[in-house]
C-alpha cells in the first residue's frame, strides 16, 4: 500500500493507483473529459490537473500514479484557475449551440464548464474548418463539436478493432475521423455506435428519426406499431433521472400508448421466436454433421447483432455459413407484424408503419438492408434508439415517473423470461440452451435457477460445456456428447474467438456474439455514459425481469405456440424459412 | 491510330515501372515490418520511390504492416514532409525553423513564390518545381537554408533565387 496526502487527508491506496482514482476513493471528484474508466487514460485534455508538491508543473491526475509520501492538492487557486483556462480554451473552438444540440443537459463539456464557474467566453477564438458526416444510416458526426478527446478512437480501435477513426492532421486543424478525414462510408464502420456512446459532447450521435415517427403517428391512414427491445426496459428510466437498472417495462408501455401507437409489441416475443428457429437450426446442423456425416458449418454463430453481421461480412467472409440464418428479433417482429398481424387486423403491409426502439445504432442500418423486405415492403420502417424514445416522451409532455404500469398488446406482446436476457452478454446462449436442452432430453436445463453462470458476467470471452445424457429417442444421436459453447462481447473479443476457431485452436458447437460491451444493455443507442457499474445494474434488472416471469422458456410461450399453429407451421418450415431467415453477403473492405 | 499505339506503349512501359517500385517497397517492408516505429521510415522511403504517397501505396503499406489505414493516413497527414499529391520533378523545401525564420527565411519563401508563381503546397504547371516549407533540417548555422531535392543551399538571399533554380530547369537535369 502507498501512503499519500490529498488535500490534507492521509490516504492509503494500492500501488499503481492513479491520483485520480485515489481522489475518487476518498470522495474527491476531479473533472475529466478525455478520461473514461476502463476505456482510456491518456492525459490529453488536461482538465484533471492537480498540484503535486515538489513537481514544478501541474500534473494530469488520470495518468499520474501515486507514490509514497506524495502530497497532492486538488483544490487551490492555481489548480482551479488552470482547469478553468483549459476548459475556456476548449470552448473557444467549440461550436457552442447548446440550446439546439442533442446533448443539451447531457453534455460533459457543458456540465464541467458550469461546475468550474465559467460564465462568459473570454476567448471567442477562431474555429477550425469542420465538416458534418451523414454518410451512414446509423450515425451522424459533427466535427464542429469535437474536442479531440479520442475516446471514440480508443473504442473503435482497441475495443472493436475496426479502427475507422484516428486523428487526422495536426494541431488546431486536427480532425478525428476516417483516413484523410473522409466519411464513415469509406471505411469498414459497422455502425455499432460505441463512438457515440462514449462521446462526451455532441460530436457523434445517432441519426435522429423522431420527426419521422411523429409524422407517422399524425397520419390517420397509418397503423403505427411499435416494438421495444429487451434492453430498453432496463435503461429508459435513466433518460428521466432514474437509477441505472430501474425496470420501467410497464411505464414504457403506457407512455408508448399515450404517444399514440396503435399497438405496442415486444421484441421479446420475436426473441422467443428466434430461439425456436435458431435452436432448431442448431439441432439440425448437429444432426446433419453427426448422423448424416455431412460437411456442415460449425460452430453456429448467433445472428442477432447487426454490427457483428457486418463485421463478419467485412472481415470473415469465408465463415458466413457459420452464421445462423435467423433474422434478428427486430427483423422477425417486422415481418410478423406486416404478415401475421396485418392479416389479423385486415390491413395490407403498406398500411402499417413499424417502429422499433432499439439500444442500438446499427439496427437503423439493419432495417434498411435490401434483404429485409419479406413482407413485400420494408419490414421495419423506422428505428429509434433508447435516447430518441426518451426525447419523444419528453416532447409529448409525459411525466414518465408518474405513469402507471400497463401490459403490452396481444398477439405479439407476450414473452418468456428467456427473451428478456437477449439484452445481455450470455443471454441468447442461456435462452437457447433452456429450450434446446429440454427439447433433446425432456428435462429442465440442469443449472440453478436456469442461469448458465459460466457464460454470464462481463468477462470478454466465456465458455461452457454441457454433457447431454438421457436423450429422448428422437435425439439419441446426441447421447453422451458434450456440447461446447462460447460467448464473446465486443468485436475485439469476437475477432480473437473467430480467429481461434478458424485456426482450429478452439472448437465449439455454438457461439454467441454481441457487438457491444456487456451486450445490448451497453449498446450504442443507450443513455450515456455506460460504465461497467451501469452495465451490471442493467444486467441485474434484466435477470430480475426474467425471474419474475411465470414462463421462463421460449418454447412454453403460448402465443409462440399459437403463431406456429395458426400461421408459421413449424420451425424451419417452409413459411418460417421464407419469412424469418435471411442471407449474408461478402462485403469489400473499402 | 499512331496516337493510340504510342499511348499503348506508354502504358506497357509504365506498368512494369510501378511493379518494380512495389518490389523495391517490399524489400523495405521486409526490413521494417515488425520494427517498432517502422512506419515513418517506410513512408519516407516510399515517398522517395514513388515521388509522393499515392493511395494504393498507403493501403499496401497499411496492409503489409498490419496497421489501420486510418492510422497510416493520420501519420501522413501529421507531417508536412509527406505528400499525397503528385509533385514536380524538383521539390523545394524552404526552412522556416527558428534560425532560418529570423535570418530571412520568410523573404526567401516570398521570392521563390514570386519567381515560380505558385504557393506553398503547389506545383508549377510544367511540373518542374513543387514548393513546400519545412521546420529545420539541422543547418541552422547556415541559415537561411533551403533544400532542393537532396541538395542543401546555404545563406540564401532572395536576390539569388533565380540563379539557384536555373540548373534545375534544364531538361536533362536529373534528381541528385
Amino acid at each position: 500500500m502507498i501512503n499519500l496526502t490529498i488535500d490534507n487527508n492521509a490516504v492509503s491506496v494500492e500501488e499503481g493507483t492513479t491520483v485520480l482514482e485515489a481522489c475518487k476513493q476518498i470522495g474527491i471528484s476531479i473533472p475529466t473529459l478525455c478520461y473514461l474508466e476502463k476505456v482510456q487514460a491518456i492525459g490529453a485534455c488536461r482538465v484533471c490537473l492537480v498540484e503535486v508538491e515538489g513537481v514544478k508543473d501541474l500534473v494530469a491526475s488520470c495518468v499520474m500514479p501515486v507514490s509514497e509520501k506524495m502530497v497532492v492538492r486538488t483544490n487551490n487557486r492555481r489548480v482551479r484557475e488552470a482547469r478553468k483556462l483549459v476548459v475556456e480554451l476548449l470552448l473557444s473552438e467549440h461550436e457552442g449551440d447548446c440550446q439546439t444540440c442533442d446533448r443539451n443537459e447531457d453534455c460533459e463539456l457543458q456540465s464541467i464548464a458550469h461546475d468550474l464557474g465559467i460564465r462568459k467566453l473570454r476567448y471567442p477564438g477562431e474555429k477550425a474548418a469542420r465538416y458534418q458526416d451523414e454518410s451512414t444510416i446509423g450515425l451522424v458526426r459533427n466535427s464542429e463539436k469535437c474536442i479531440s478527446c479520442r475516446r471514440c478512437v480508443t473504442v473503435c480501435t482497441q475495443m472493436q478493432t475496426i479502427s475507422a477513426l484516428f486523428p487526422q492532421g495536426r494541431g488546431f486543424k486536427t480532425i478525428i475521423g476516417p483516413a484523410f478525414a473522409n466519411n464513415l462510408d469509406t471505411v469498414t464502420c459497422v455502425q455499432c455506435g460505441q463512438c457515440a456512446a462514449v462521446c462526451p459532447v455532441g460530436a457523434i450521435s445517432e441519426r435522429d428519426q423522431t420527426d419521422e415517427v411523429w409524422a407517422a403517428l399524425d397520419d390517420p391512414d397509418k397503423v403505427v406499431v411499435v416494438q421495444t427491445a429487451p434492453a430498453i426496459r432496463a435503461a429508459l428510466g435513466e433518460c428521466f433521472g432514474m437509477e441505472p437498472g430501474t425496470l420501467v417495462t410497464g411505464k414504457m408501455t403506457t407512455a408508448l400508448r399515450r404517444m399514440g401507437f396503435d399497438a405496442v409489441f415486444d421484441t421479446d416475443f420475436s426473441a422467443d421466436l428466434t430461439i425456436m428457429e435458431e435452436g432448431t437450426e442448431l439441432l439440425t446442423r448437429l444432426k446433419r454433421a453427426l448422423v448424416d456425416k455431412e460437411q456442415v458449418a460449425l460452430p453456429m454463430f448467433t445472428s442477432c447483432s447487426p454490427g457483428w453481421i457486418l463485421f463478419m461480412e467485412y472481415y470473415f467472409p469465408d465463415m458466413l455459413e457459420n452464421l445462423s440464418t435467423c433474422k434478428s428479433p427486430q427483423q422477425m417482429m417486422g415481418t410478423m407484424v406486416k404478415t401475421y398481424y396485418a392479416r389479423k387486423i385486415g390491413k395490407k403491409p403498406e398500411d402499417i408503419c413499424m417502429v422499433s426502439v432499439m439500444p442500438c445504432t446499427a439496427k437503423k442500418y439493419e432495417a434498411a438492408r435490401a434483404e429485409m423486405n419479406d413482407s413485400g415492403v420494408q419490414d421495419v420502417d423506422i428505428v429509434l434508439t433508447t435516447r430518441e424514445l426518451g426525447r419523444m416522451i419528453s416532447q409529448a409532455g409525459i411525466d414518465f415517473a408518474a405513469l402507471e404500469d400497463s401490459e403490452m398488446d396481444a398477439p405479439l406482446g407476450l414473452s418468456s423470461g428467456a427473451a428478456d436476457i437477449f439484452a445481455n452478454t450470455g443471454g441468447v446462449m442461456e435462452a437457447a440452451l433452456r429450450t434446446a436442452y429440454e427439447l433433446v432430453t425432456g428435462r429442465t436445463l440442469p443449472f440453478e435457477n436456469l442461469h448458465v453462470t459460466p457464460v454470464a458476467g462481463l468477462e470478454g470471452i466465456k465458455e461452457a460445456s454441457i454433457l447431454i445424457e438421457g436423450t429422448l429417442p428422437e435425439w439419441s444421436f446426441l447421447e453422451g456428447i458434450t456440447v461446447k459453447v462460447a460467448v464473446a462481447h465486443t468485436l475485439g473479443n469476437a475477432r480473437k474467438l473467430v480467429e481461434k476457431i478458424r485456426s482450429g485452436e478452439a472448437e465449439y458447437h455454438f457461439v454467441e456474439v454481441m457487438t457491444c460491451p456487456g451486450g445490448c444493455i451497453g449498446g450504442g443507442g443507450q443513455p450515456r455514459i455506460t460504465t461497467d457499474a451501469v452495465r451490471e445494474a442493467r444486467i441485474a434488472a434484466i435477470y430480475a425481469e426474467d425471474e419474475g416471469k411465470p414462463i421462463r422458456k421460449s418454447h412454453e410461450n403460448p402465443d409462440i405456440i399459437k403463431a406456429y399453429e395458426e400461421f408459421l407451421g413449424e420451425p424451419l418450415g417452409h413459411l418460417s424459412h421464407k419469412l424469418l431467415h435471411t442471407n449474408y453477403f461478402k462485403k469489400e473492405r473499402v | 491510330m499512331s496516337n493510340s499505339d504510342s499511348s499503348g506503349i506508354c502504358c506497357c512501359e509504365k506498368e512494369p515501372d510501378k511493379k518494380a517500385l512495389f518490389m523495391e517497397l517490399d524489400e523495405v517492408l521486409l526490413e521494417y515490418r515488425t520494427k517498432k516505429g517502422g512506419l515513418i521510415p517506410v513512408l519516407q522511403i516510399a515517398q522517395g520511390l514513388f515521388g509522393y504517397l499515392p493511395e494504393d501505396v498507403l493501403r499496401y503499406i497499411a496492409t503489409k504492416m498490419d496497421k489501420p489505414y486510418s492510422e497510416v493516413a493520420g501519420v501522413v497527414g501529421f507531417y508536412l514532409f509527406f505528400s499525397t499529391q503528385p509533385r514536380g520533378k524538383n521539390v523545394i523545401r524552404v526552412c522556416l525553423g527558428t534560425a532560418c525564420y529570423v535570418r530571412g527565411g520568410k523573404q526567401v519563401l516570398a521570392a521563390i513564390k514570386k519567381e515560380l508563381g505558385i504557393d506553398v503546397g503547389e506545383t508549377t504547371e510544367d511540373k518542374v518545381f513543387s514548393l513546400e516549407v519545412a521546420r529545420c533540417f539541422g543547418a541552422c548555422g547556415l541559415a537561411p537554408a533551403i533544400m532542393i531535392n537532396d541538395d542543401v543551399h546555404q545563406r540564401v538571399k532572395p536576390a539569388r533565387i533565380k540563379q539557384i533554380l536555373a540548373p534545375y530547369c534544364e531538361p536533362e537535369m536529373e534528381n541528385a
